[in-house]
């Protein structure tokens, strides 16, 4: 079979392009941890009202700046509906659906993540900038999913 | 196709006029069921952009999510399919011609038409408002899973329909090479089939779960079966889109296919990389490992060869048939081919849109990347300059070379087609960018107002959403010229003297023999399928070991 030698060159290239992504994406992923959020665990999703932590959904403080925040996604709010952190702060977010899927996101920040009936999900992100985050469900979850939103106030 | 048109493959030559004609009224008939089906899809999406614009509010009776469900449904599983199946039902018949029975095809089509009006009404209902995804524990009513069912199983007779008759072509010229649109079309088919398995056992769960006859569903396990399937349709779509890039474009601009052989590389190349890649749509799903995750964004990747070298193609294509024409170099080139040919200019259209798909795509797939843009508009952006574009302006496009050809009457206001396609590919573009803008800002998809209460980030995605509705309305104008012209052709045009044709290119002279070990499509599907198994073994233990609770079903809206 024979292949044209300008289609070697452009086949070349484009093996050369998919590697150099490829190691971006590999170094990212192991020196930087920049891999998406892939906790593995599991909880009843008929009883998350009585299952720790999720029975007192809330913020933790854990250290100096470091906290803790556990959420449960249920149609249509978010538990808690607003927290509020200093400036600076790493917060990592534990979040779980009492009933159907759901999506868990802040935009313009990092954190975004499906929340998975059955499943806790994890995510956290350090807060610089002072200002009211709007915290949405960006998966379809009905009739009311529009409304299903929180506040993260960092101050 | 030469090889082909073999005498001996004629049986007499007034059955098979008679057999022929029948196979052309059964291409036709899929062909304009995909058309009145785009109608139906483009006027759900030009509320949906109003609605998204705050300009409408949809009614209660009526709400944005059950919209959402039918525009999702009709255009991703039901305009496409319809296309795809006539399309090969059309490039099997014309390669192999043989006096052959209709059943099998025709009982294809009614299983589908089955399906999708049992799907649409139970959408239409209001009781199945769970968008094109279907996602656990969102209980539809069982009608809602029957249906989608039925359309899968109707899918599967046009498939086992064409495939026997490109087996019977093998049997009966063992020496030669299956004619290179049939070959396209069972390789897309043998992907088909292996990657509605997982749709069909999703079913499997969902349809005795939406019954009652079990207590709950194990939600992530369903979500993975769904996108195992999931983007091998996306495949579904490009491949179908890409047979008419390679064999039917290059007529209109009295070009040939650039090389048969390495056309069948890479039609081999996606039957392969088809399936391994689902688990990029799940990238941010709790309970799959980064590793199995990290695994398929490789796998995914895979999918720039065979897409680099169909680009390399139809370039190469182009050139040498302006060469051959006396132009010369990139301008002369571009200013050579045929951009007032409707046939032509949709899929060329659809080309120059899907550059941006690719970008957008690789964006999508980087993993770490995909936390910035996963379940924003940015994603609706994409697979509108997708699906909605290159695949859905080549086969409007193919349209207008499909419909004369099967119906033997001329193009009804072929300029009219041509506005339509051009309004298409503006409107597709204003659109899309305004999308993928929006979810670049954070927007959400999936959302039927986003205002949230007045918060101060919300405001800025208004003005994009603004631009999608008037490109969205651009379009759905455009879809109604097509309508125009699809009927147009059959009620107003009477058969013509002259038959219009929409042959298939020939393989360019210079190409080499084909390696005859590309012929053996059923080596070809067993390794398929061995690499979807490689790909889902590791991430499918680990949902079956998690032992995930089971979650009962709700309906939510």
């Amino acid at each position: 079979m024979h292949v044209h030698r300008s289609e070697r060159l452009w086949l070349f290239f484009g093996v050369v392009m998919l590697a150099v992504f490829l190691g971006v994406i590999t170094t990212a992923a192991i020196v930087d941890g920049f891999v998406p959020p892939s906790r593995v665990q599991t909880i009843d999703p008929t009883r998350v009202a009585q299952t720790p932590p999720f029975d007192h959904p809330g913020l933790r403080k854990i250290a100096e700046r470091t906290y803790e925040a556990y959420y449960v996604a249920r149609i249509f709010s978010f538990t808690p509906a607003t927290i509020e952190v200093p400036a600076g702060s790493r917060v990592t977010f534990y979040v779980t659906s009492a009933d159907v899927e759901h999506g868990f996101s802040i935009p313009e920040t990092g954190v975004n993540t499906m929340v998975t009936p059955g499943w806790v999900s994890s995510v956290a992100h350090t807060f610089n900038t002072p200002g009211t985050y709007l915290l949405i469900c960006n998966e379809y979850c009905g009739s009311g999913h529009q409304l299903m939103a929180a506040k993260v106030v960092v101050e | 196709m030469e090889t082909a048109t073999g005498s001996a493959l004629v049986q007499g030559d007034e059955t098979l006029a008679l057999s022929r004609a029948g196979g052309n009224l059964l291409a036709l008939t899929h062909i304009y069921t995909a058309t009145l089906v785009l109608g139906i899809g483009a006027l759900f999406g030009m509320l949906q952009g109003f609605s998204r614009a705050g300009l409408i509010t949809m009614p209660a009776a009526f709400d944005y999510y059950r919209m959402l469900t039918a525009h999702g449904v009709l255009m991703a599983l039901v305009f496409t399919t319809f296309f795809i199946t006539g399309l090969f039902t059309y490039s099997v018949y014309e390669t192999i011609p043989r006096v052959r029975s209709l059943t099998l095809g025709w009982i294809g089509y009614c299983t589908m038409l089955v399906g999708t009006v049992m799907t649409t009404v139970v959408i239409l209902s209001g009781s199945a408002t769970v968008l094109y995804t279907f996602y656990a524990p969102l209980k539809a009513s069982p009608f809602f899973y029957f249906g989608a069912t039925i359309l899968i199983l109707g899918t599967w007779c046009v498939a086992f329909d064409c495939l026997a008759n490109v087996v019977w072509f093998k049997r009966t010229n063992p020496a030669q090479r299956i004619p290179l649109p049939a070959f396209i079309a069972a390789t897309t088919l043998i992907m088909w089939l292996i990657a509605t398995l997982g749709v069909v056992a999703e079913m499997g769960l969902l349809i005795p779960w939406s019954l009652g006859w079990t207590p709950g569903i194990d939600v992530s396990l369903s979500r993975m079966l769904f996108w195992y399937f999931g983007h091998p349709l996306v495949y579904f779509w490009i491949m179908a889109a890409y047979l008419i890039w390679y064999t039917l474009v290059p007529t209109a601009y009295k070009g040939k296919i650039f090389s048969d052989a390495l056309t069948r590389v890479a039609f081999i190349s996606l039957l392969l990389l088809s399936t391994p890649v689902g688990l990029h749509h799940q990238y941010l799903d709790p309970g799959i490992s980064a590793g199995w995750k990290w695994m398929h964004s490789v796998t995914t990747y895979g999918v720039v060869i065979p897409s680099l070298m169909t680009a390399f193609a139809i370039f190469a294509s182009f050139e040498i048939a302006a060469q051959r024409a006396g132009r010369r170099g990139f301008l002369g080139t571009v200013r050579w081919l045929p951009w007032g040919n409707p046939v032509f200019a949709g899929p060329a259209l659809g080309m120059i849109l899907f550059i941006f798909g690719g970008f957008g795509g690789i964006v999508n797939n980087s993993y770490s990347m995909d936390v910035l843009v996963h379940n924003t508009m940015w994603i609706v952006g994409h697979f509108h300059i997708t699906v909605g574009g290159p695949v859905a302006l080549t086969f409007i496009g193919a349209s207008y070379g499909l419909i004369p050809a099967l119906s033997g009457r001329n193009l009804f206001a072929p300029r009219l087609a041509l506005i339509q396609e051009y309004v298409w590919f503006v409107g597709m573009a204003i659109m899309s960018t305004a999308m993928h803008w929006a979810g670049l800002l954070g927007s959400p998809r999936r959302t039927s107002d986003v205002s949230y209460f007045g918060a101060q980030g919300a405001a800025t995605w208004h003005p994009e959403m603004l631009w999608a509705a008037f490109g969205g309305t651009l379009v759905a104008i455009s879809v109604l010229l097509f309508i125009i012209v699809a009927t147009g052709t059959y009620v107003m045009n009477k058969p013509a003297a002259v038959r219009p044709t929409y042959a298939f290119a020939s393989t360019d002279e210079d190409a080499m023999e084909t390696p005859p070990a590309l012929d053996r499509l059923g080596t070809w599907a067993i390794i398929a399928l061995a690499v979807a198994v490689l790909a889902y073994a590791g991430p499918l233990t680990q949902q079956l070991q998690a032992h995930a609770y089971l979650a009962p079903g709700m309906r939510t809206w």
